[in-house]
């Protein structure tokens, strides 16, 4: 082939370290997986669990997207070692959904557009269900607070906000819509 | 083909409704496989070796050490794919590895394949490469300066790229009559379009000589041609399907090196090829917004009525061409649409420097001198003692006319968007009339729907669409268009929906596959609802067809009697009777055959007839107005804007909620490029980026978004689908002036310039505090021998659109 060398030159690879073999929880159902020592929880759920639903957009722990809940609070999987996690508990967007039914976050984010290019969305939607665990009825404020360390940039994120607010409405056991101007503008 | 219903039409049951996008419930599950998501089994990885000096001739690349390091498939460097390609056919100056130059840091020189990411990695490393350094081209200045080295060996001369050139009616006279002509200095820098997926591509190759290349790329056409011209495939032989974006906003339009990469990797290799980009590498993709220095001359009346405009602009291009014509046109197009200018003259300069190429970013090419101008009116309105939102009110450019460089404008509402946010914001309370700290400035703007002119020239449609009918009552909608968030897969079912009276759920849509999909030329230039929506009526007009003459004849009743809603086909003076959806599919599948039907559309044609006069023209206009509020701090210069009223005409909304949507999130960017976004470089250390990393190169996150009141004006235009017009990338040009007039509201300075950054407000401030003029922003233009300009006549004055020649000495004025 055009481009290869014609005069061959042994390089040795560097030695391979012995994969990390460990036992955890992800989305409430047992797991054992093996991977290389160096792996961050990112890359060990989506190259060796295969659950692509976690995504990635900085590699340093800026813009949100790669977040999941370990033991229930939001944890930036870029920046986690896949070992740190042994005997912990995971969740993914993939288990966010209860059966065949829409977590009531996911519902109101697909009601009200609050995923437009939907590669944020599966950061924003478990940092939200975190909040809404510990605050049932957050203030806008305490919102944008939560929501502060994931970057949106499709959004703008009033949509986002105001899906967590209706969430928090339905889960409280409310008939709630959305405000009639967040849906057709301000008249 | 053109044209559809006109205005807002009643007893619509879909278009207008907050539907649910009919991809949005698998975004919110995890469920969508975005180009980085897929997975074959013996998949390779790709890395590729990138350039660390700005500037260099390549006199050797050895990479044998990397051909031989345990894992490694295939090295390839610049000679396996000698072809050129780009963007536009004016401007074919990329290759997808180095050949013999490299021009900016990060440009890629070879590429490894390797059995996973760490071999390719490690490989890397090994890669050798002789440069011979050349003198780096910084910036516009260096690039004027410094007519050698050559950045490339086309363009006009030295570092120039492109020079444009156009006097519509003349403009000297114009100045004779004003009363007062201001010429403001002005300055936009570049940003980047920051969106949160990174780059990838996954290429396969099989043995029957097929190429299937999955990337998250808006524009697969435009793609699928440079892979034919770089791969010497035929184009049936490849096959691009352009996966869900992870974000746009204009770049991921042109054709990448890494696309090409793996495509000739899979090739070779025979196996599945991925890459997946890190970020420091999309930062030298780049394309986004040009920087731009700005004069704006005007002339203008007492009444604040416009008599001229000499409106300059010189962009920073980077390395490479890209659309970087394009956005050079559309810094001296789209000034004439919101205000009366009777006079036009524009010149605009685009320059190769060794930095990333720029290229479209949200309102390609039309921010800058957005912001230029919308910023003047304010000092206009402010010299003449006119409130600034009457006195645009007066001037406005008014709905079907011709303006000066032949743009026909259809239906404008600015009138209204200009009322809904004085109103909301009382602006006749607060502007000027707030304490010190605190301001209110307004903005107003236009922008097109769509693109009257493809990239390269033809005359066929510029979007396809076509419909298969099932006896199921399923309809599939085939369409080319490309999906990155903005809803263009829903806008299909929702039309379809609409005209078929079916559930937009009973709809599968199929797009962005060369394979499977008519052509659509892609998401840019805010084209997608009003071509894609226009083709699928016209396609479900036809299906409506088939299927009325079936019913017609079943039910015996007039085919014109028939209505199509909730699922059934029936006869409007006697709903009882009448037939299932699925019955209708039945009766006409058995009449006709198999039920398939097409609809395409290409926009009516230039009102101009000038070389140019293609770029600008547009089916429909949207319009915009915004009022911000801000707080400046005058100890710290930081500014804090808590709250924007935004209106914008939309003609018609195809669904409110996703269209409220698109407006807040061009208020975001706007607010983005306005207060801190930018890509600078070291002009000094080797034209490095300053900061290719999210954590530095900063962009508004909650804390620094703002509330937003957004208004929807639907005016209706006769050339829109159901009357609509974009909203996707118009909404954000008036933000970022409004933002700087509302300064100057809060603490009496200008500033010129964007990002507004805190150590720009507080030496204005300061300045002013010691006497001095309390601005910040360039002063001085850059010089740039420019040839006479291509004269056009307006309207107004009798031309015809055709260019006229001059006499040689008023040509060189």
């Amino acid at each position: 082939m055009e481009g290869m060398a014609t005069k061959p030159i042994r390089t040795k690879r560097k030695s391979k370290p012995e994969k990390a073999h460990i036992h955890l929880r992800v989305n409430s159902e047992p797991v054992e997986v093996a991977f290389a020592p160096h792996k961050t929880l990112l890359e060990v759920l989506r190259e060796d669990l295969g659950l692509t639903g976690t995504k990635h957009g900085c590699e340093l722990g800026e813009c949100g997207c790669c977040a999941v809940l370990v033991d229930g609070r939001p944890v930036l999987s870029c920046l986690a070692l896949g070992i740190a996690v042994e005997g912990h508990e995971v969740d993914t967007i993939e288990g966010m959904a209860g059966g065949n039914k829409l977590h009531p976050l996911q519902a109101a984010f697909a009601d009200l557009g609050a995923a437009q290019c939907g590669y944020c969305t599966p950061g924003m939607l478990l940092t939200a269900k975190a909040l809404l665990e510990q605050v049932p009825r957050p203030s806008r404020d305490q919102i944008k607070a939560a929501l502060a360390g994931n970057i949106c940039r499709c959004t703008g994120y009033i949509k986002i906000y105001e899906a967590v607010e209706l969430a928090a409405a339905w889960m409280a056991g409310e008939r709630a819509e959305a405000p009639k101007e967040s849906v057709y503008g301000w008249q | 083909m053109a044209g559809n219903n006109g205005s807002k039409r009643a007893g619509l049951r879909v278009v207008g409704k907050p539907f649910r996008k009919v991809d949005a419930t698998a975004k919110c599950t995890g469920e969508t496989k975005y180009a980085d998501d897929i997975v074959f089994p013996r998949m390779l990885h790709t890395k590729l070796f990138r350039s660390t000096v700005p500037h260099a001739r390549i006199l050797k690349i050895d990479t044998s050490k990397a051909e031989n390091y345990p894992g490694v498939k295939a090295v390839l460097t610049g000679k396996d794919l000698p072809a050129a390609y780009g963007a536009m056919p004016v401007s074919e100056d990329e290759h997808a590895l180095s050949i013999s130059k490299v021009r900016m840091v990060g440009e890629p020189v070879a590429a490894i394949a390797a059995v996973d990411e760490d071999v390719a990695t490690e490989a890397l490393d090994l890669i050798e490469v002789e440069y011979e350094l050349l003198p780096t081209i910084s910036s516009m200045q260096s690039a004027l300066d410094n007519p050698e080295p050559r950045v490339h060996d086309h363009g006009e001369f030295g570092n120039v790229h492109r020079r444009q050139v156009y006097e519509f009616g003349e403009v000297e006279p114009g100045f004779a009559e004003a009363d007062f002509i201001r010429e403001d200095l002005t300055f936009y820098e570049g940003s980047t379009h920051l969106a949160l997926e990174q780059h990838a591509s996954v290429a396969t190759f099989s043995h029957d000589g097929k190429l299937t290349l999955y990337t998250c790329t808006q524009d697969l056409h435009y793609l699928h041609k440079a892979l034919v011209k770089v791969l010497g495939l035929p184009a049936s032989h490849i096959h691009v399907i352009a996966t869900p974006n992870g974000g746009g906003f204009g770049g991921k339009c042109d054709p990448f090196q890494h696309e090409i990469v793996v495509s000739k990797l899979a090739m070779i290799l025979g196996r599945p090829v991925k890459i997946c980009l890190t970020r420091e590498e999309v930062f030298y993709c780049h394309r986004g917004r040009h920087p731009c220095l700005m004069s704006t001359k005007t002339g203008f009346k007492k009444d604040g009525s416009i008599t001229a405009m000499h409106h300059r602009t010189i962009l920073d291009g980077g390395a490479y061409g890209g659309l970087g014509v394009a956005s050079t046109f559309y810094t001296g197009t789209f000034q004439t649409l919101t205000y009366k200018i009777p006079r036009f003259k524009v010149e605009a300069v685009r320059v190769f420097t060794n930095k990333a190429p720029c290229g479209p970013k949200r309102g390609n090419g039309t921010p800058q001198p957005r912001f230029a101008q919308e910023v003047q009116m304010d000092k206009i309105a402010e010299q003449l003692g006119i409130d600034p939102a009457e006195m645009r009110k007066r001037h406005l450019v008014q709905p079907g006319s011709i303006v000066a460089n032949w743009i026909r404008v259809g239906t404008m509402g600015l009138g209204k968007c200009i009322d809904k946010v004085v109103e909301g914001s009382r602006w006749n309370e607060r502007f000027r009339k707030l304490p010190y700290g605190k301001g209110i400035g307004m903005a107003c703007s236009g922008y097109c729907t769509g693109a009257q002119t493809p990239i390269y020239w033809n005359n066929m449609p510029h979007s396809g669409v076509q419909l298969k009918l099932d006896r199921g009552g399923g309809v599939t909608v085939f369409c080319g268009s490309a999906e990155i968030g903005q809803g263009s897969d829903s806008i299909l079912a929702y039309i379809v929906a609409e005209v078929l009276g079916i559930d937009p759920f009973d709809i599968r849509v199929v797009t962005s596959d060369t394979d499977l999909t008519p052509v659509d030329l892609g998401s840019y230039s805010s084209r997608v609802t009003l071509m894609t929506g226009n083709a699928a009526i016209q396609a479900a007009e036809r299906a409506k067809d088939l299927l009325s003459q079936a019913v017609a004849e079943k039910l015996e009743v007039p085919g014109s009697r028939l209505c199509f809603a909730d699922r059934r086909v029936f006869d409007t003076e006697n709903p009882e009777k009448g037939v299932t959806f699925i019955e209708a599919v039945w009766l006409a599948e058995t009449k006709f055959g198999t039920l398939g039907t097409v609809g395409s559309y290409k926009p009516p044609a230039a009102a101009g007839k000038f070389k140019g006069s293609g770029i600008g023209p547009s089916p429909a206009f949207s319009f915009t107005a915004a009022i911000a509020e801000v707080e400046v701090n005058p100890e710290t210069g930081i500014v804090v804007v808590p709250r924007m009223w935004i209106a914008h005409d939309v003609g018609q909304c195809i669904n409110p909620v996703l269209v409220v949507g698109q407006v807040e999130g061009s208020v975001y960017m706007g607010l983005g490029e306005a207060l801190m976004e930018e890509m600078t470089y070291r002009g000094n250390r080797n034209v490095v980026h300053k900061f290719p990393s999210f954590l530095e190169y900063k962009s508004p996150t909650t804390m620094e978004m703002c509330d937003i009141n957004t208004y929807l004006i639907e005016d209706g235009d006769s050339n829109g689908p159901f009357g609509a017009k974009e909203a996707g990338q118009g909404p954000q040009l008036p933000v970022p002036p409004a933002i700087a007039n509302a300064i100057y509201d809060a603490v009496g300075v200008r500033i010129d310039e964007v990002p507004i950054t805190p150590d720009k407000v507080l030496k204005a401030i300061r300045a002013k505090a010691k006497g001095q003029e309390g601005r910040y922003g360039p002063s001085k233009f850059l010089q740039c021998e420019m040839p006479a300009p291509i004269f056009v006549p307006t309207p107004t004055e009798g031309g015809d659109g055709k260019p006229l020649q001059r006499e040689p000495a008023l040509a060189q004025r």
